[in-house]
């Protein structure tokens, strides 16, 4: 950069449509699993204010699932908290691993970004903040709220119409698999890296092989164990080339 | 039926509990330097949850009863090549979507 360069004006609008962008092919997902989740509510006795009042604050599918069948199975009120959440957990990972890209952001900001770190916006926050430079804390933020203003209508939406009209896709179109294709085609180019490679290998057996676990245990110690095979493969290759 | 003094207190304690989770890191942390090898280890947070998390739905789907699926495994992986091939998210999930239909289509 020459001396004289002007700092580069900070391109929050911009930012806030790139994650719009980048997160809108999920729209595909979340419209019918939130049109799934508005009708499987209204079958379990739940009002609209009740179904629409959880979508809202939770924003959490699997975990909304796991509350509701654990109601209608009347277990108690902890064990029902207690099993959603640990749903949820993976997300504590998502806010350690946003604290190097965000953690500088006013306080204010970082509380309103937290709500919008569900799985998509994450993956897609990641591959845009780790594998392109470039973007400062501002950016980062709006990017945060694009990728989430991307979805949140269609998530919230499809149960509203859920809980109105029930489950009306037909299985043919198999839309259950829209959501591990979206999930893959994120994750696909981050790959290109070794460590990457071998830490999703290391998340997809462990995944597997501990699928007794209950609570979505199995996926807490999954990412454990890719986490640290990521790691030590990044060290190993930066070892080898010292 | 579904107790609504239960219900209320679930999607209350639900919807704090998960923000707080969410905002947990990002809240507290803030600003200050992690040390290089927590660093190191956050950087495959993604590519150590996502892969897992949908793991059992490509190999056992609940939309065929669990059943591991030839049409949807094929898919997954043209999705993967797509996406590793051509870095297109759209180009990788249009062509897993057409691969599904096109395999279901093929294997009846």
């Amino acid at each position: 950069m020459s001396p004289d360069a002007q700092p580069r004006p900070k391109r929050v609008g911009s930012a806030f449509w790139r994650g719009y962008r980048d997160c809108s092919p999920f729209i595909l997902v979340v419209a019918p699993f939130g049109l799934l989740f508005g009708a499987v509510a209204s079958d379990a006795g739940l009002n609209l204010l009740e179904t629409m009042t959880m979508t809202i604050l939770v924003i959490a599918g699997a975990a909304q699932f796991t509350a509701l069948a654990l109601l209608q199975e009347q277990a108690p009120t902890l064990i029902v908290i207690a099993a959603a959440l640990a749903v949820n957990l993976r997300m504590a990972m998502y806010s350690a691993a946003l604290v190097p890209h965000i953690g500088s952001a006013s306080l204010v900001k970082r509380a309103l970004a937290s709500y919008f770190v569900v799985d998509q916006v994450f993956a897609v926050s990641v591959r845009a903040f780790d594998f392109d430079d470039g973007l400062d804390t501002g950016q980062k933020i709006a990017f945060i709220f694009g990728a989430g203003s991307a979805i949140f209508p269609f998530w919230i939406g499809g149960t509203l119409v859920g809980a109105f009209v029930g489950d009306t896709i037909p299985p043919e179109f198999s839309l259950d698999f829209a959501i591990p294709i979206c999930f893959i085609s994120i994750t696909a180019p981050m790959m290109r890296s070794l460590p990457h490679l071998l830490a999703a290998l290391v998340s997809i057996a462990a995944a597997l092989a501990l699928a007794w676990m209950p609570y979505y245990l199995w996926l807490m110690v999954a990412a454990l164990l890719a986490m640290i095979v990521g790691a030590q493969t990044e060290s190993w290759l930066q070892r080898r080339r010292a | 039926m579904i107790d609504k003094f239960q219900l209320w207190a679930v999607i209350i304690a639900l919807g704090l509990g998960t923000y707080l989770i969410r905002f947990s890191f990002i809240g507290m942390i803030g600003g200050r330097p992690l040390p290089e090898w927590l660093l190191r280890h956050l950087r495959y947070v993604a590519v150590a949850v996502i892969p897992g998390l949908i793991a059992p739905l490509v190999v056992w789907p609940a939309a065929t009863g669990g059943e591991t699926d030839p049409a949807r495994m094929i898919a997954a992986l043209v999705a993967f090549a797509i996406g590793i091939g051509f870095n297109s998210v759209l180009g990788a999930v249009f062509g897993g979507m057409a691969g599904l239909y096109l395999m279901q289509f093929l294997l009846g």
